[in-house]
């Protein structure tokens, strides 16, 4: 569109007039992309530099204020072949990235550390078995000391930090157990030095660190991961605003620049862009995506419309206005408040683990030190003793169990097309045994499809939808995407409200309403069935009518199927008319379905369900599922969902079809498997080493073997997850 | 034994090395874009041909290039 648009909001000024913009870039795919892209908008007069990141397909671009503006970098990136979206980076992810570079180099310092400290500490091992001299190990150990102090306290302080903040909010998580047992590794191992002792535990220390931190890097990287890419979607998707200024002129703005009294112009074929009330025009405009309702809503001037409605056939203009109380927006809201609310976070697993793991290891090694005091040791090798047992059990492997198998799972789904918004979503996932769909959006696809397009003659359907691709309308949209050929016709006219027309070889089309081609008589007007429309076209003596209808995802009676066979009970909560979700639930075989819904009811089927014992998979799009995503147990939006939903859904999936609803939760039964598998391994592991450190036979060795084996056991078993592959395979081969 | 005096602040500095090597790198961007730094090294348009003086130059056939103007057709 010509309209300028205002970009103030995403570009950074530097000193010295230049201006800084980050960019998510559409269909960067292999490595000529980055050649054509920085290297056309460096020879551009006035650009400084750009610099396409290829890991997360984002474009930064410097130029200077005085010679360019902004909207100009986009036009062209699009001139260079792609789409290029503006993004706000320092709002998204600046925190995420701070943290990340963080983390890595905690986990440099501990790896420098281990290494240097593990070089001194097998000298010492073998010098003990062999002639090393008391003061040669001495040295050795003061070495090791002056380079473990610091670099735990360094490299500790993620564990720390959340340590205390868990003990201060009077709860125990890991990393209080962690902790502890680095610091009074560390302590012990210092005073035991100072005593020319034969064994220090700087090396077991750090090595735990370590491996910790490994983990840590690996999770947060996934994480980001995925986030970036889901923020990049958030970037394609962003809509803008056509506002009127005072002066008339209109301006494309992007959504969250708009204000309370804002004048905006909706085109017909738009979306609205934010909640507000008619004042000018007459339309019709299609709320599946905020109520689920498929039938067109007939709107004029003092009708109050909600964003993310599409307009049909005229244009309109809205004022933006807040959400008043008692529109559907404003219960939206509210319900949504109550469902964030009234949600029992279920304890995740590694958090329950947590919660006995703790108390029972510091029993352990306080009844080890009064045991051996009991038993007549001193002091000293009694606390020695009772610090060994806490070392070897520090939860290196337990901390390890569930986010290695987290991190791996997460990758998997991320490669299935499932984008998660939460890292314990997985084991929510895990434990459903009831599946709850939303009609409008969710099983049928988001946008209507032409139901009799194999029934009319191709080279007249090709006209036709070639004709379409000049229309704004929505319908015209839906026929364009059956042209084969991309290119509009020539000199093509559009009527607004009526049609297209345009000259095709010699004779006239007409693309549009039956009343406009001349078709009164032959063929139904609209909707005598419900939920169809059609459009009529005529050439040259020969006409055709399209009925455009909303159709079923294209796999979704095979996954309900699958679903079914995996035990899962199938609902549909719908807030459309019963005679639109009927028709659906008949050709999917689902019996229990509900219709015309209002979101406090999709709530209230939920708790339902509950109170039932059963945990709810919530699978929806509009914004009126918005409340039942947050309330259920875990949720799931498609990609093509309102905001507001994707939001409180727990993971976003991308295409259109259904299977990966069908791998999400295959993908989570068998993490959640590998889960307890390697929880089984950590206390088995515990159960076999912590006999030894009660005896009092742990050496520094035994610690580090022991500790460094059961972390790698834990890890790769968390690698079996990849075995999903199964799933991926099906991905694949299903496109 | 005196072999230590030396051997072990010199494993020290290698390792201290190592590590400021790596802080370096991690400030300087270098893990910032992972997957790009793989691809960027694959054009190789900026080679110049052998022997030609650079007026003469004439642009090489590359790989990439060759991509390209094949995108370009579709």
């Amino acid at each position: 569109m010509a309209d300028a648009i205002d970009l103030s909001r995403f570009v950074k000024h530097g000193a010295a007039g230049t201006a800084h913009m980050t960019l998510a870039v559409e269909g960067v795919g292999c490595a000529s992309c980055i050649r054509k892209i920085e290297g056309g908008l460096k020879q551009i007069p006035g650009i400084l530099d750009a610099r396409l990141n290829f890991t997360n397909r984002r474009l930064a671009v410097d130029w200077c204020d005085s010679e360019f503006d902004a909207a100009r970098v986009i036009e062209a990136v699009e001139r260079i072949g792609y789409r290029a979206h503006p993004f706000d980076l320092e709002r998204m992810e600046a925190d995420e990235a701070r943290r990340a570079k963080w983390l890595l180099k905690c986990l440099a310092v501990a790896g420098f550390a281990v290494m240097n400290v593990m070089l001194l500490s097998v000298s010492v091992w073998s010098g003990n078995a062999g002639d090393m001299t008391p003061q040669t190990r001495d040295l050795f150990h003061w070495l090791s000391a002056l380079i473990a102090l610091p670099a735990a306290g360094y490299a500790g302080q993620p564990f720390f930090q959340s340590a205390l903040a868990a003990i201060r909010a009077r709860q125990l998580n890991m990393d209080v157990p962690i902790s502890l047992g680095v610091v009074l590794a560390l302590g012990m191992s210092l005073v035991e030095t100072a005593n020319h002792a034969e064994h220090a535990y700087f090396d077991s220390a750090l090595m735990l660190l370590f491996f910790l931190l490994c983990g840590r890097h690996l999770d947060h990287a996934m994480r980001r991961k995925t986030r970036a890419v889901a923020a990049n979607l958030a970037a394609l998707k962003a809509e803008f605003g056509h506002r009127i200024k005072e002066s008339g002129e209109v301006v494309r703005v992007p959504v969250e620049a708009l204000k309370a009294g804002d004048r905006l112009l909706v085109r017909p074929g738009d979306r609205v862009p934010a909640d507000g009330t008619v004042i000018g025009g007459t339309s019709e405009i299609d709320e599946s995506l905020v109520t689920g309702e498929t039938m067109r809503r007939p709107i004029s001037s003092g009708a109050s419309v909600y964003a993310g409605s599409l307009n049909f056939s005229g244009a309109l203009t809205i004022k933006v206005s807040t959400a008043g109380p008692g529109t559907l927006i404003d219960e939206v809201e509210r319900l949504l408040n109550k469902a964030i609310e009234t949600k029992s976070r279920t304890a995740r697993l590694a958090d329950r683990a947590a919660r006995w793991y703790a108390p029972v290891v510091h029993a352990t090694a306080a009844l080890t030190a009064a045991g051996w005091l009991i038993a007549g040791a001193s002091v000293h090798d009694a606390i020695v003793t009772a610090i060994a047992v806490l070392i070897i059990t520090c939860p290196c492997a337990l901390a390890l169990a569930i986010p290695a198998v987290q991190v791996v799972a997460s990758s998997v789904l991320f490669r299935c097309g499932i984008i998660l918004n939460c890292g314990d979503a997985i084991e929510r996932l895990a434990e459903v045994d009831t599946v709850v769909f939303d009609k409008t959006g969710t099983l049928t696809l988001p946008e209507p499809r032409i139901e009799n397009a194999a029934a009319v003659d191709p080279a007249l359907l090709e006209k036709a939808a070639r004709l379409a691709l000049s229309s704004h309308h929505p319908l015209a949209a839906t026929l364009a995407r059956e042209a084969r050929q991309r290119t509009p016709c020539e000199g093509a006219v559009e009527e607004p409200g009526r049609g297209v027309r345009a000259i095709i070889d010699g004779r006239e089309a007409r693309l549009g309403s039956a009343e406009f081609c001349g078709l009164d008589d032959c063929a139904p007007t609209r909707s005598d069935e419900e939920g169809v429309s059609f459009i009529s076209f005529v050439h040259a003596g020969r006409s055709a009518v399209f009925a455009v209808r909303q159709a079923l995802r294209p796999d979704a009676a095979s996954v309900v199927n699958e679903l079914r066979q995996c035990g899962l009970d199938i609902v549909i909560l719908s807030g459309d008319r019963p005679s639109a979700v009927a028709p659906v639930a008949v050709a999917l075989g689902i019996l229990k379905w509900t219709a015309a819904l209002k979101p406090a009811d999709k709530i209230a089927a939920l708790d339902r369900q509950k109170a039932a014992g059963r945990h709810v998979l919530m699978i929806g799009d509009g914004v009126n599922d918005a409340p039942a995503l947050a309330a259920a147990h875990v949720s799931m939006s498609p990609i093509g969902a309102a905001q507001i939903a994707q939001a409180h859904a727990d993971a976003v999936f991308l295409g259109d079809r259904l299977l990966p609803v069908v791998a999400a939760i295959s993908v989570a039964r068998q993490a959640r498997r590998l889960m307890s598998q390697n929880l089984g391994l950590a206390v088995a592991y515990n159960a076999a080493a912590v006999p030894i450190a009660i005896a009092g036979y742990v050496t520094p060795l035994i610690a580090a073997v022991a500790m460094s084996g059961s972390s790698l056991l834990v890890t790769c078993n968390a690698l079996r997850a990849r075995r999903s592959a199964a799933a991926l395979e099906r991905m694949d081969a299903a496109g | 034994m005196n072999v230590l005096v030396y051997l072990v602040p010199l494993a020290l500095l290698l390792g201290v090395t190592g590590l400021a090597a790596f802080l370096w790198s991690l400030r300087n961007g270098q893990y910032d874009d992972m997957d790009g730094a793989a691809v960027r090294i694959l054009p190789d348009d900026d080679v110049e041909p052998p022997g030609l003086p650079s007026a003469t130059r004439t642009p090489i056939v590359t790989m990439a290039g060759a991509a390209e103007r094949m995108d370009r057709r579709e």
